[in-house]
């Protein structure tokens, strides 16, 4: 430690104002307090301080992201070898994903952090660590087959429009993750969203029969305007409900496995990170719009079990990842509730009435980020009218 | 009746070198300091100079926004020097103490039917009056003013407090004629805080006031959460607090005629060899409570406690309303990836480290404040050490953007600097709650 404190020290002055590398101060500090928790004291009011700090916080997120980042990487090789009917025993599937996968995780990363340290530098801040999660959310939320530059023009924009232009992290209305894909769904959609883009099968290579590389939620929409009923949407290609669960079909990179997420829910919440308030509200929220779609019947939306709306498409990513993102959710208590029943609400809505977009929990999300600020006005405003009315008792 | 109040949210930080039982004796400090910083706004009028010969009781110096404040010597002897800082505002007013003291002698007789003025005025001469907090704002108080209610908090929760069932063993007729004065002072009722799992056999001659019981975590013991919990104050409201030993000086006053300052402090902490009780006087030189009595050379020694306490030297001067020292390791080294891998135990409340919030009972904590300041990102956390009914995070972004109304309505005049000490504490962003929460007490101050 010694040895590496001395190389630290000896590098700093180059670095800090004056040095001939000062341009680069930023991000010189974000390695060096990486490496090292500072000597700083405290100097008032409080003496002694927690131990937790951001840095742990958000590389709890980073853990907790890693089984499902770790299956997706192996359901891509599945998926890839099971379309093109080749066995391949369980490290060359998950080699394969994690060779489609890095790619798109170096982009993020290397985009989104580079920008991050010029604003830092620019603005004479500390690089903050949010990015760290943002980053490898991105990746995860992506379709195997995004280009690459796709993934660096929607990083640069979440981390440019949806954050440094509201003053950094922790000042952001939008969950920045869900910025980037948002901004691709809509941009581009076709490599987005449909059959094809979940599992990268380059044209012109043979895939076996009955392969069609539809999600779920597509299958359901489809079987929706065909009138057909909803079991049989579930049982074509490698789309059964417990292949939904384990996660084993087609679908945004680490979104599939409904065990994996929960793997990482357990984490969040056993650690006190992510708000189980708001994971359990939005889980609330879906079933009971899911429950009432049930009771009034129809088409193959309308019929399908209300649980079930929690295991396809990114509802459980999304419930874990993204709603309990603590910046752009609900800041109070109460809040959170509010906040994600409604996301679940909302999800399920979008999912049976939009034609247009099969997955609903993307725009549910970011509808509720910019309504969060009103949900705890609403919150804030009830606190304030106790007090007043203490006055007038 | 009072009333039974149970606190859940809150927090025990259990800290190694809690005091033992045993008073030790030691010798008599040989100078003393008031100092005017310890008031806050607190702006001083000098009534002394250098080389003047004081008695304890003579007056000091007074506020300049209210010269019938008085601050008295704690002692007799010469006044040593008035130690100035930036733009010559004065720190401290140093007295080299007699051997012997020597005290001025006030007309207390028949104190107990003296009207309320007559009382108040033996007050601001005697210069118990700064003993008195003010609230809204943690301020001095008014003595134009009259409280709707006095509340005394007659237990201490923070970590590696006083016990006052032997700090204040012996002074039982002191604290009950300080509570027939105290009572005299308001229109309303006194209040007597209480802790029902603590010893409060102190009180038991105390009458006429109302008790209330108290039970669980710090910040139990805060008086600010005591008023919220028992009638919070109001926009246009002023209640006054003390702490029980002041009520004992005030009762040995007017029983006796002297200012009598004499004590029992608390003096522990990791770094302190004998922790335990220590006999003293306000404003004393600390060096000789630590001499032969630290156990490393890199310390924080603290006046007052680890959450709220003012950073004093190893021979500087007890505040004038402390009651305890602390003493605690400094953290200023580096510490390679101690954010993910820990290189001793840290007090906590975060489940991220399982062992210490759960496993580890005491801890030796230091002031290294593990981690960097950053904006607001996690939320939810003040709540868990927060039993006012205040939203805590929303009130700090108030003051952050000023915004006066928004503080006034989120409950601003309820709270003072150590009511949010626990916020500060647990927080992730390393955001200075209390110095946020002065400047907005401040500004709302002014601006009322």
């Amino acid at each position: 430690m010694k040895f590496l404190r001395d190389q630290v020290d000896k590098l700093k002055p180059t670095f800090s104002e004056g040095g001939k590398l000062s341009f680069l101060h930023s991000t010189f500090d974000a390695l060096e307090t990486f490496l090292f928790v500072p000597n700083h004291t405290t100097h008032s009011g409080g003496h002694i301080r927690d131990g937790i700090d951001l840095k742990r916080t958000m590389f709890i997120v980073v853990i907790a992201l890693l089984p499902a980042l770790m299956f997706g990487m192996w359901n891509l090789g599945y998926q890839f070898h099971r379309a093109t009917g080749m066995e391949v025993s369980l490290f060359e599937n998950f080699w394969y994903g994690m060779l489609q996968t890095l790619p798109i995780i170096i982009v993020s990363y290397g985009v989104g952090l580079g920008i991050e340290m010029a604003f830092a530098q620019f603005k004479g801040h500390p690089v903050n660590e949010g990015f760290l999660v943002t980053g490898l959310l991105i990746p995860m939320v992506m379709p195997a087959d995004v280009p690459l530059w796709m993934v660096g023009l929607a990083t640069a924009f979440a981390v440019v429009i949806g954050k440094e232009v509201f003053g950094g992290t922790g000042m952001n209305l939008l969950n920045p993750a869900l910025t980037a894909r948002m901004f691709l769904y809509i941009g581009y959609t076709p490599e987005m969203s449909g059959d094809k883009c979940w599992v990268p099968i380059a044209d012109g290579v043979a895939t076996v029969d009955g392969y069609s590389g539809a999600t779920t939620l597509g299958n359901v929409g489809v079987a929706s305007s065909n009138g057909t009923p909803w079991s049989d949407s579930l049982l074509s290609w490698g789309t059964s409900i417990s292949d939904s669960i384990m996660g084993t079909i087609p679908g945004s990179i680490a979104e599939t496995s409904v065990i994996a997420i929960l793997l990482g829910a357990v984490i969040l919440i056993v650690t006190g990170v992510g708000s189980w308030k708001i994971m359990l509200s939005t889980v609330i929220g879906a079933l009971f719009m899911g429950g009432i779609l049930n009771l009034a019947g129809g088409n193959a939306w309308y019929d399908m079990p209300a649980w079930y709306h929690l295991v396809i498409g990114g509802f459980m990513f999304g419930t874990v990842f993204m709603t309990t993102d603590p910046v752009s959710a609900a800041q109070t208590e109460r809040g959170k509730w509010i906040y994600g029943f409604f996301i679940g609400l909302l999800t399920v809505l979008i999912r049976v009435y939009n034609p247009g977009y099969p997955e609903g929990i993307m725009m549910a999300i970011l509808l509720m980020n910019v309504f969060a600020p009103l949900i705890d006005y609403r919150v804030i405003q009830s606190n304030i009218k106790t007090r007043l009315n203490r006055v007038k008792a | 009746m009072g009333q039974n109040i149970k606190i859940k949210r809150g927090l025990d930080i259990n800290l190694e070198g809690s005091p033992s039982n045993d008073i030790y004796s030691v010798n008599s400090p040989a100078t003393f300091a008031i100092k005017p910083t310890d008031i806050k706004g607190l702006v001083p009028k000098m009534n002394v100079k250098q080389g003047d010969e004081v008695k304890a009781g003579d007056c000091l110096f007074t506020d300049k926004k209210n010269e019938r404040i008085c601050f008295t010597a704690p002692v007799s002897g010469e006044i040593a020097e008035v130690v100035r800082g930036d733009r010559r505002a004065i720190l401290e007013v140093k007295i080299l103490a007699d051997s012997k003291v020597s005290f001025k002698s006030f007309d207390t007789s028949g104190y107990e039917t003296k009207s309320a003025d007559e009382v108040k005025e033996l007050l601001l001469t005697s210069g118990l009056w700064p003993f008195i907090v003010q609230r809204p704002f943690g301020v001095l108080a008014d003595p134009s003013v009259t409280p709707k209610a006095i509340h005394v908090s007659g237990f201490d929760s923070a970590p590696l407090a006083a016990d006052v069932s032997i700090t204040l063993k012996g002074e039982e007729a002191n604290i009950k004629a300080g509570f027939e004065v105290l009572k005299k002072l308001t229109s309303g009722k006194v209040h007597l805080n209480l802790h029902s799992a603590k010893d409060s056999s102190v009180y038991a001659a105390v009458e006429g006031v109302e008790r209330n019981d108290f039970s669980g975590p710090h910040p139990s013991g805060l008086v600010g959460v005591q008023i919220n919990k028992i009638d919070p104050i109001n926009k246009g409201e002023v209640v006054w607090t003390l702490k029980p030993q002041h009520v004992a000086f005030i009762g040995k006053f007017f029983e006796t005629g002297n200012l009598n300052l004499e004590q029992t402090i608390a003096v522990a902490g990791s770094e302190v060899s004998k922790p335990g009780y220590y006999t003293t006087i306000v404003g004393a030189d600390v060096s000789g409570l630590l001499a032969n009595n630290l156990l490393s050379d890199n310390v924080r020694v603290i006046s007052g406690n680890v959450l709220t306490g003012t950073k004093i030297l190893k021979n500087g001067y007890l505040g004038i309303h402390d009651t305890q020292i602390s003493v605690i390791p400094e953290g200023d080294h580096y510490e390679l990836l101690g954010w993910l891998f820990p290189s001793y135990p840290r007090p906590t409340i975060s489940s991220t480290f399982p062992i210490f919030k759960f496993l580890k009972k005491t801890f030796k904590a230091n002031t290294n404040p593990h981690g960097e300041h950053r904006a607001y990102v996690v939320t939810g956390q003040y709540e868990k050490v927060m039993p006012m009914d205040i939203m805590p995070q929303q009130l700090i972004k108030s003051i952050i953007a000023k915004d006066l109304e928004q503080m006034e309505n989120l409950g601003i005049y309820e709270v003072i600097e150590e009511d949010m000490a626990l916020c500060e504490f647990v927080c992730t962003s390393k955001i200075d709650v209390q110095r946020v929460l002065s400047e907005g007490l401040e500004l709302m101050a002014e601006e009322s």
